[in-house]
């Protein structure tokens, strides 16, 4: 006897928890792969999994077994030319190879130094931004914030035709008829007793105009039954749906470059990174996430991505333009009630000598209050400018929501990037 | 026979077809006597079998990392396309669970019917290790309640403390197993049941050898007894413990060590169940592929002549049957040993031969095979022995011939190898038994045995490896017996003897971590 049974709609992912098991005992070698993997990474292919390899002595699972030496005879199949007697030299490579036919061995991994595995973009990323946090995730507060989504709320007496809920009326349609039917039944059954009653007397006691009264009562009750509606408007019921202000999950990141001539290709490639990061990080946590590309050099332009780090452009270099842009831009398309504002802000610390102070000052007065977050990597291998020093005061006005660091080469950028991330202890 | 038309043609596949598939190889193998458990045929997709792979095949299983490692390894390989994934994966269970992959052709799908539903699923009832060793109809069961049992410690001890309880089993998981008594059979809810009883008894039973208060022993010593000059008091007059040195280590550890807690024994007797369950298939492999193999080769091959099937199916079977009862040659860059699958069928294929059509060879050989019923010699080869003694038995010089099979000697106080014997009169008998040996559980794992536990002294356990051919033992024996360090709790050593003299001594914690450290 025989059956058969489909199971491919049963749930995957069976091995899933052994799977994360695995992953979380091998933490430390994972990390370090995939902190290699950001570091080496084209910037265009943050997006998919990983290769990682773990040597496998550390995850082997051991078990008792024969070690090389002593003495034992091994059966191969496939002689061409061998004589009983003959001698042979040992092969290289150790132990004369292994014995035949021990299938059963359980070491997988024999023969092998690295156990690779993929990981899963998601597991991928889960790696890359373990232990990171994004600074007030707190999100907008509730009371000015614009954002409201419908939530189910009940159900109402009145309400538009299509949000209509057909059980709930149905079932007081139900109650409603039984509640007005009851008493009429009731009158009717007394009365058909009464007839029936009546009809039972011999004929010559019979009231006739007693019968024909309650003959009268029986049919109008029976109108009044029949007239007992089945529907009525006062048993719709409808869902109810009530308009709840919600915490925005919009965010929206800024990205502002220096383009003047001191910046190099390999400047911009150390930016884009950065920004690159920041973003898949910032897309983690909302569910949208537009992006801004603000580009200056004397003058200030929001261009797209292309243009935005592959265009060449030369000439000095005015930071306040591109901040005040961001403000323009913030004002006219962005509300912060609506919106998470974050800026992140790459240079090589030039700036023109007397704007630094005008920077200071947009910040402070505009652009801080209103931005969730406002990142600054300065890369140079030269000492700090101007700009540096303006900002620093605005790093101690608002020491959670400002954050500055210094970026030399391409391989400071994951350790920068966790460094203004990490989770910082509970206030 | 006149020709019928066959079942269906082409790759594709559906329920209707599969099941006239199924009806067809039930009759044929009804026709051969083959007795099997019901079928449950299962139909899953690729993951799934991954799934199903990882985890040994245990439809339901506890949760450990081993098995997420094994499953990112069959993933990895599955992805590089080094490894197709099995076609087949059958379950030693009432019924008998076979899991067939979407993604196989109907060819592949027959065969597998065939392969796994007759010819594994008759394997499992017949065998008398399987007979002896599981009980088929309560493995499930058993799994769910090993499951619910791991799943719940884990939830009141932590998810680290199992772990590392089911990494030191599960280092020792060959030598759970008891060789020579038949277990009781197990079922989910008289172990659920009896789960808490035992617990309770267990521990009373492990504080009565952990007394310190002195007890019987010395109420019944007689009086001549103390006269030992090292021992006045006869404190060490109850001799060694355990009395007979015990192969199943993890049923020691259960009953004994002295500070595992309640919960902690429950799971080293899952863990000793399981590998309990899985002794039989690690002594059958190449009887239970063999005899597998042999029988979708026969039925396909029937359902071939009664026009069942048509020319095109039977092209893609034998290409598929070809590659797997391959055996490359010991030079051959595809060599991996002796492929069970090759050996187990030329060895059942040669004995219907000399049932049928014996040589004067055979008759000398098999004198009371040659000319049998074959399909009785077969069902008894199959039904009484195991690889090894099934090769003993079994393997005639005409396969010998045929595989060109040659034994070396390889012995690490001679320069060179050398080869001992060949496909001759005068070598047959020697491979036989040379190879017979090979898949002796005995010979390809160390034998070791619980030794004595010192249960008047330090409490340390002693090992007792009996070297096999001089053969000293893997530099993996250290995280092993650390391993069993958690377990017991105290120091633990191993002997390696060479017939009556101790040729090397390990133990853990090492002699110069701990603190009486010893001098040689």
């Amino acid at each position: 006897m025989s059956y058969f049974i489909d199971r491919r709609a049963n749930a995957k992912h069976k091995s899933a928890v052994n799977r994360q098991r695995f992953l979380d005992r091998y933490r430390t070698h994972i990390k370090r792969s995939v902190e290699e993997a950001v570091n080496r990474r084209s910037i265009t292919d943050m997006e998919r999994g990983e290769k990682v390899s773990i040597p496998s002595r550390d995850i082997s699972e051991p078990v008792f077994q024969h070690g090389p030496g002593g003495r034992r005879s091994i059966i191969a199949p496939g002689n061409k030319e061998f004589v009983e007697g003959d001698r042979l030299r040992r092969p290289s490579g150790g132990g004369g190879g292994d014995g035949a036919g021990e299938g059963g061995a359980s070491n997988q991994g024999e023969g092998m130094d690295e156990f690779a595995f993929t990981l899963s973009r998601e597991e991928f990323l889960d790696f890359v931004f373990d232990g990171l946090e994004l600074p007030h995730l707190e999100r907008k507060s509730l009371v000015d914030l614009d954002e409201v989504r419908p939530v189910r709320a009940g159900v109402s007496r009145d309400g538009v035709p299509a949000r209509i809920n057909i059980v709930r009326s149905m079932r007081e349609a139900h109650a409603r008829r039984i509640a007005m039917r009851a008493p009429i039944r009731r009158a009717l059954r007394v009365a058909r007793e009464a007839l029936e009653a009546e009809e039972r007397k011999d004929p010559v006691l019979r009231n006739p105009a007693r019968i024909a009264e309650l003959k009268e009562e029986i049919e109008r009750l029976e109108r009044r039954l029949e007239a007992v509606p089945f529907l009525d408007t006062y048993d719709l019921r409808y869902n109810n749906l009530i308009n709840q202000p919600q915490p925005s999950s919009k965010a929206v990141m800024f990205c502002v470059m220096d383009v003047s001539g001191s910046m190099t290709q390999a400047h911009k490639d150390i930016a884009k990174r950065f920004f690159l990061l920041l973003y898949l990080f910032l897309e983690r946590n909302y569910e949208k996430v537009e992006l801004v590309f603000v580009r200056h050099h004397t003058a200030a332009k929001e261009v797209d991505e292309e243009e935005f780090f592959y265009s060449r452009e030369t000439g000095g270099t005015i930071v306040s333009s591109a901040l005040s842009l961001v403000d323009e831009i913030i004002e006219a398309r962005y509300p912060p009630g609506q919106w998470n504002l974050y800026v992140a802000q790459a240079s090589d610390g030039d700036n023109w000598d007397d704007d630094s102070v005008n920077c200071r000052e947009l910040l402070m007065s505009s652009l801080m209050p209103r931005l969730q977050y406002f990142t600054y990597v300065e890369i140079t291998p030269h000492a700090h400018q101007a700009l540096w020093e303006e900002y620093e005061t605005v790093a101690d006005e608002f020491p959670s929501r400002f954050a500055m660091r210094q970026i030399v080469e391409a391989g400071d950028i994951y350790p920068v990037f966790r460094e203004l991330f990490r989770r910082r202890a509970a206030q | 026979m006149t020709r019928r038309k066959p079942i269906a043609t082409g790759s594709d596949w559906n329920f209707e077809i599969l099941s006239e598939f199924e009806r067809e190889i039930a009759r044929l193998a009804d026709e051969y006597r083959l007795d099997t458990y019901p079928n449950q045929i299962e139909i899953i997709t690729t993951e799934q079998m991954m799934d199903a792979y990882a985890s040994v095949g245990m439809p339901v299983g506890y949760h450990h990392w081993s098995f997420g490692k094994q499953f990112l390894a069959v993933e990895q390989a599955y992805r590089r396309g080094q490894m197709g994934l099995a076609y087949e994966l059958v379950i030693n269970s009432d019924p008998c669970i076979a899991y067939l992959m979407e993604e196989n052709t109907l060819m592949m799908q027959v065969l597998v019917m065939a392969h796994a539903c007759y010819g594994h699923n008759s394997f499992f009832k017949g065998n008398y290790l399987f007979r002896t060793w599981t009980d088929a109809s309560s493995i499930i069961d058993y799994l769910v309640f090993a499951r619910k049992y791991v799943a719940e410690c884990e939830e009141r001890h932590g998810v680290a403390a199992v772990e590392q309880l089911l990494d030191a089993c599960h280092a020792l998981q060959n030598y759970g197993v008891d060789r020579y008594k038949r277990p009781s059979p197990i079922s989910a809810a008289e172990e659920a049941q009896r789960q808490k009883e035992r617990e309770e008894h267990l521990q009373a039973q492990v504080n009565t050898l952990w007394r310190t208060i002195p007890g019987r022993p010395q109420e019944d010593r007689l009086p001549g007894m103390t006269d030992d000059e090292e021992d006045p008091l006869g404190l060490h007059a109850g001799g060694r413990y355990p009395a007979e040195p015990q192969e199943n280590l993890l049923y020691f550890i259960e009953k004994n060590a002295p500070l595992l807690a309640p919960w902690q024994r429950e799971v080293v007797r899952i863990v000793r169940k399981l590998a309990q369950y899985f002794y039989p298939q690690r002594q059958t492999q190449v009887m239970n592929e063999g005899w597998a193999t042999f029988w979708h080769y026969t039925l396909m091959n029937r359902l071939y002549e009664e026009g069942r099937v048509d020319e095109g199916l039977m092209l893609e079977f034998l290409q598929s049957h070809t590659a797997v009862v391959q055996q490359p040659a010991f030079d051959s860059p595809y060599f991996n040993g002796i492929n069970p699958y090759a050996l187990g069928f030329a060895i059942f294929c040669d004995l219907k031969r000399i049932c049928e059509a014996p040589t004067d060879e055979d008759r000398q050989w098999f004198p009371d095979t040659a000319g049998s019923d074959w399909r009785e010699t077969l069902d008894f080869a199959m039904k009484n022995f195991k690889d090894e003694s099934f090769i003993q038995q079994f393997l005639s010089p005409k396969v010998i011939r045929d595989l060109k099979l040659f034994m070396v000697l390889d012995d690490d106080q001679e320069e060179m190898l050398e080869v001992a014997a060949i496909h001759d009169e005068r070598g047959y008998r020697r491979i036989r038994e040379a190879l017979a040996s090979q898949y002796a559980l005995a010979v390809r794992e160390p034998n070791i045995q619980v030794y004595s536990a010192d249960i008047r002294g330090d409490r340390s356990l002693t090992l007792c490896h009996v070297q096999d051919g001089r053969r000293p033992l893997a530099r993996s024996v250290y995280p092993v017996i650390r391993h069993l360090h958690q377990l017991w709790g105290f120091p633990v050593k191993l002997e390696s003897m060479q017939g009556d003299e101790v040729v090397r001594r390990y133990q853990w914690p090492l002699p110069d971590e701990g603190r009486e450290a010893s001098p040689t």
